[in-house]
């Protein structure tokens, strides 16, 4: 049987990669694949958790966190769209209309 | 098999319920009018808030869904905050749906609703998993809403910026939830609180990393909704694009909300709040840094902005600075000062923003500069944006006054009770120091308009729903600088609520 730290690990290391996706991809939709990754590795996490435990409270965590997830790739994927109409580009180095 | 069902207690949530109805059938009515009802819908909208106020004072204390849903002091209290920043947003955008919002009026008032259900459900939450969603209900219409204006640049990209920043930082938020569930096997905060106590876990060997970590992204999903510094770049872009009501509900709203999250999470569950011998751990010097952060960084770039939308961006994230002094001062008086100072805080800030989304319908700009004499030609518009800009920087007979006053006093008793609290001086320091660099670039906009030998090229008479807004902004600023007695004996039940004490 698989030990519970290995799923741990595992939702550690996508986490990282979620995150150093985030912070240096250009690519609007690419970091918005990692912020799905990020939550994913929030839900592994979850899982492994509740299963270590012999508990339900996080797998019905799990359910109402991807449903969350889908609202906001909802919303998500319609700004980049809206984005994209505006500027006809989603590099997010160009969207510095306001600094400072 | 012998299961046994929590109380279901369905009437306690009714105020929420009740709204969520009401924003449904407000985008069902703009759609069956074929979008020609003019104003109607943002009165419509304005009265849903106004019943929903009443059916919450008639609902009560008390708790539903077993024990997951409260209405204690703290949920009450929030919930006339949001209510009350919800009704004077819309309030403040009649005259954006009269010009630029034409064709979808329904939607955005009703998203307007939406995202304050969702704040209400977030005060009234007692476990992560309701408070997850009742986060992300706030922050997913916000969204919509900061990129209202479809073709205009500035408001596209800070819908954006906003959804990035919102998505990142909420995965932040879940990821620190796990570890919390993990690490105490119950998603009930009240339960967590005892189950770390109990453990006694302390910043030492595995587990004590594996808290760290857990504190730092709990700080920082919750640090993004607050707009505190490192996590506050977001706010200034979001304000200066996103329609001028909204950027108002943000900086209240959405503030607020993010301060209620960090009651419930970190004060509450983290922080065994009244036995010193059950305190697990100490975040506090952390969030005090940030605090000092904020006060600073706000006050000092608010002095060169030009435009006054950013110039009350940074002001807000300057006022969170202030907020969080009486958030890390542990004693029954920090909460109660934290829930006094937003509550006098959305009378000043909603009505700042009331007068600048007024101006911004009538002349198109807003730049500082604009409101070159305007006290000659508008005096009562001036005076209100006087003094609610004089309440933001804290002078006397105002209510932003007592607020300071009251959050500083906390600091300072918790200070003199317990000697390892003796940096909370500091804090205080740096607070009355950076109140004098706010003073001065409030002032320079009273300069502006008042001060100045030009004359101003706008007259500008009131609407209704603006001045009911900028009337309410008035009397509270006035009424609770002077008699701030009831809502601060209400605000000090907040911490021996339901939610704290564990029975």
């Amino acid at each position: 049987m698989v030990p519970i730290s290995a799923y741990l690990i595992l939702a550690a290391v996508l986490f990282g990669i979620g995150t150093i996706g985030v912070l240096i991809t250009r690519n609007v939709i690419v970091i918005f694949m990692s912020i799905e990754l990020m939550l994913n590795a929030a839900n592994l996490a979850l899982i492994a958790f509740s299963r270590g435990m012999n508990v339900l409270d996080g797998h019905v965590f799990v359910f109402l966190v991807l449903t969350v997830a889908a609202a906001e790739a909802a919303v998500g994927l319609a700004m980049i769209v809206l984005i994209f109409r505006n500027r006809e580009t989603i590099n997010i180095d160009r969207f510095s209309i306001m600094k400072w | 098999m012998d299961l046994q069902l929590p109380e279901l207690n369905l009437l306690k949530m009714l105020p929420e319920i009740f709204l969520f109805l009401w924003a449904l059938a407000i985008i069902t009515f703009d759609l069956g009018t074929r979008r020609k009802t003019g104003a109607t819908v943002g009165y419509l909208s304005l009265l849903g808030l106004l019943i929903t106020g009443l059916i919450l004072v008639f609902t009560g204390y008390g708790r539903g869904f077993g024990n997951m849903f409260y209405n204690d002091p703290l949920a009450l209290f929030f919930k006339m905050i949001f209510l009350g920043a919800s009704f004077m947003a819309i309030g403040s955008s009649f005259g954006l749906t009269n010009q630029k919002i034409v064709n979808h009026r329904g939607e955005y008032f009703a998203l307007i609703l939406f995202s304050t259900v969702g704040m209400m459900f977030l005060s009234s939450s007692n476990e992560l998993l309701s408070l997850y969603i009742g986060l992300e209900l706030t922050t997913i219409p916000l969204f919509v809403l900061a990129a209202f204006f479809k073709d205009n640049k500035l408001s596209v990209e800070a819908g954006i910026k906003y959804l990035v920043v919102g998505a990142f930082s909420s995965a932040l938020l879940l990821y620190g939830l796990s570890f919390l569930y993990g690490m105490t096997g119950t998603t009930d905060i009240l339960l967590m609180k005892v189950n770390l106590a109990v453990t006694q876990l302390k910043f030492e060997g595995n587990i004590g990393l594996v808290l760290i970590i857990t504190i730092i992204l709990l700080l920082a999903g919750i640090g993004f909704k607050l707009s505190l510094p490192p996590f506050h770049q977001w706010a200034p872009d979001v304000y200066e694009g996103s329609p001028t009501p909204i950027a108002a509900f943000l900086s209240v709203g959405s503030k607020a909300a993010g301060l209620v999250a960090f009651a419930k999470i970190m004060v509450n569950g983290l922080y065994a709040f009244y036995d010193p011998v059950m305190r697990p751990n100490d975040w506090g010097v952390l969030v005090g840094v940030l605090a000092a952060a904020a006060m600073i960084l706000g006050n000092v770039v608010a002095i060169r902005q030009n435009n006054i939308k950013r110039m009350l961006a940074y002001s807000s994230i300057a006022q969170v600075g202030y907020i969080m002094i009486g958030m890390v001062s542990f004693n029954e008086l920090g909460l109660a000062s934290v829930a006094f100072y937003i509550f006098a805080y959305m009378f000043a800030n909603m009505g700042a923003f009331a007068v600048v989304a007024f101006f911004e319908d009538k002349t198109g700009s807003c730049q500082i500069e604009s409101y070159t004499g305007l006290a000659k030609s508008s005096p009562v518009l001036s005076i209100a944006m006087t003094v609610f800009l004089l309440s933001l920087a804290g002078i006397p007979p105002l209510a932003g006054f007592l607020a300071k006053f009251y959050v500083f006093a906390a600091a300072i008793k918790m200070a003199q009770a317990e000697g390892s609290y003796n940096w909370l001086y500091w804090l205080v320091g740096i607070g009355l120091l950076t109140s004098v660099f706010a003073l001065y670039y409030y002032a320079n906009v009273i300069k502006t308009m008042f001060f100045s030998d030009a004359d101003s090229p706008y007259k500008l008479s009131f609407t209704l729903p603006v001045f009911t807004v900028i009337m309410i902004g008035l009397v509270g600023v006035f009424l609770f600088g002077l008699y701030p007695e009831p809502i601060m004996k209400f605000a000090s039940e907040i911490p021996t609520s339901l939610g704290f004490i564990v029975d």
